[in-house]
């Protein structure tokens, strides 16, 4: 029988979560390197048991953990990350120019067909590589040299770059998002870049309209239509048909647009879900009622789905890289939050139930779909 | 300073502890000159994975929240030829790796 396996990163360590296709009964085990952050934990699709988990805290730097065993036990790889060449500055919150400095990894990007291939995308933002199953570290200088880098401003979470998707049709198409300085596709295997931000609109830049400088907070795809992306910008939720050459709105009838994730049902290609979180310093549910929207035309009209999330007195947030899907039919949400619960949906979102309650605060939430429990 | 072998006890704080998978303490065989630099050598040569989490990997600077004790001083901020002080290389006094109070 198939299984699920969810990686939980949080403030003070990581916890893999399993259960059967049911995902009626699960198993907790963690945490992993308690005490320390684990901005992500992620599995390779070309071998399930090998895992990456980014470790880091503001004392002790980074380190890099990988598993062959699906999590069970785990060795440190390589943790430095030097930038390439002369890194320059780009800006600070006040505009003032401010040197790059690497801080964490925020984001890991095992490849479709190579366990040993990883992407990481860091704090301060820049894409690295390895191809030797994290041992070594390379920068891909492409993006932070192409040429907007030294305009690039942090969001209030740190200039952290925490998306990156992989066109399973064309590997050398990838995709990432930077806040706060928008979406970048390269066609050529990560070497050159290019902003795709025309559509969006940020009015908390001079220039609204401007190339680069949106707080974009995910970015979504569907496997099977890699062309069109879901976007949860700072505020807006945005929509391109066209791999990013232009963006549409699809906020709809939203309470609000703010938010962090966004996530792409597996069967289902205009099936998406977001959290919508109040803004602009709250950062909790609006009215205290936790709310995931579902859309099934692919943004524009929304459906709340509050059964079994707390509809009174819910201050909780959910950050971006805190929501995955499985693969099994019906499709399985899951997302978790900065309460410590991590929620699932064994029915594409109709009903949910915490699959656990009181973890550390959730930065990260990925899930495997499994041909047997545990494999 | 001496040029002798020493064995130097070194205290972990609680992260580098399971960073590391050892007990809060850490004796240290340290050839030559006995300094700062020469003993977070030697750490880092004996427990690979301590590479960045005390001092830069290529800059060689200390963490900014990262402390040296020894001896009822406070040792962070000297160079890292200084040498170690003589209770701390015969083995009396322990170095303390310590990270700065802060919260969280």
């Amino acid at each position: 029988m198939s299984g699920v396996r969810v990686l939980v990163g949080t403030k003070k360590g990581a916890f893999v979560l399993t259960s059967d296709g049911k995902r009626a009964k699960w198993d907790i085990n963690g945490p992993h390197f308690g005490g320390w952050e684990m901005y992500h934990v992620k599995g390779s699709p070309a071998d399930p048991n090998r895992l990456y988990a980014s470790q880091s805290t503001g004392w002790f730097g980074q380190q890099m953990q990988r598993s062959s065993d699906g999590g069970k036990t785990w060795e440190a790889v390589g943790n430095k990350f030097e930038y390439d060449g002369v890194t320059g500055t780009h800006q600070w919150y006040d505009g003032t120019p401010h040197p790059w400095e690497f801080k964490r990894v925020w984001h890991l990007e095992p490849s479709l067909t190579d366990p040993d291939v990883v992407y990481a995308g860091v704090e301060d933002a820049a894409l690295f590589r390895t191809e030797d199953g994290g041992s070594t570290w390379q920068e891909l200088p492409g993006l932070r040299n192409h040429g907007s880098g030294p305009t690039w401003a942090p969001g209030a979470g740190g200039l952290c770059l925490h998306t990156i998707l992989i066109d399973p049709t064309n590997h050398d198409r990838i995709y990432i998002a930077i806040s706060s300085a928008g979406a970048f596709r390269s066609d050529d295997g990560a070497k050159s870049w290019r902003p795709i931000n025309q559509g969006l609109r940020s009015q908390y830049i001079p220039d609204p309209a401007a190339e680069v400088g949106h707080c974009v907070h995910r970015i979504a795809m569907h496997a099977s239509r890699p062309n069109v992306l879901f976007m949860q910008k700072h505020w807006d939720v945005m929509r391109s048909d066209d791999a990013g050459e232009s963006w549409r709105e699809v906020s709809g009838n939203l309470p609000t647009d703010f938010g962090f994730v966004i996530d792409v049902n597996t069967h289902e290609p205009e099936t998406i879900y977001v959290v919508p979180i109040k803004s602009d310093s709250e950062h909790y549910p609006p009215d205290g009622k936790l709310r995931v929207y579902r859309s099934r035309t692919g943004g524009d009209e929304w459906e709340p789905l509050t059964k079994g999330l707390p509809q009174t007195d819910c201050y909780v947030n959910v950050l971006r890289d805190a929501m995955s899907v499985d693969s099994l039919e019906p499709c399985g949400v899951y997302f978790g939050t900065s309460g410590g619960q991590v929620y699932a949906s064994a029915d594409a979102g109709d009903s949910w139930v915490p699959i656990v309650r009181d973890l550390p605060p959730v930065l990260s939430v990925e899930v495997q779909t499994l041909p047997r429990r545990g494999d | 300073m001496t040029s002798r072998r020493n064995v130097i006890r070194v205290v972990l704080p609680q992260h580098l502890q399971t960073l590391a998978r050892v007990g809060s303490e850490v004796a240290l065989e340290v050839t030559g000159p006995a300094t700062l630099g020469s003993l977070l050598d030697a750490l880092e040569e004996r427990y690979p994975v301590l590479r960045g989490t005390v001092r830069d990997h290529t800059t060689q600077k200390r963490r900014a929240f990262v402390r040296f004790f020894a001896c009822e001083e406070d040792m962070s901020h000297e160079s890292s030829d200084t040498p170690l002080p003589a209770a701390v290389i015969s083995g009396a006094e322990p170095f303390l790796i310590v990270g700065a109070l802060a919260g969280g």
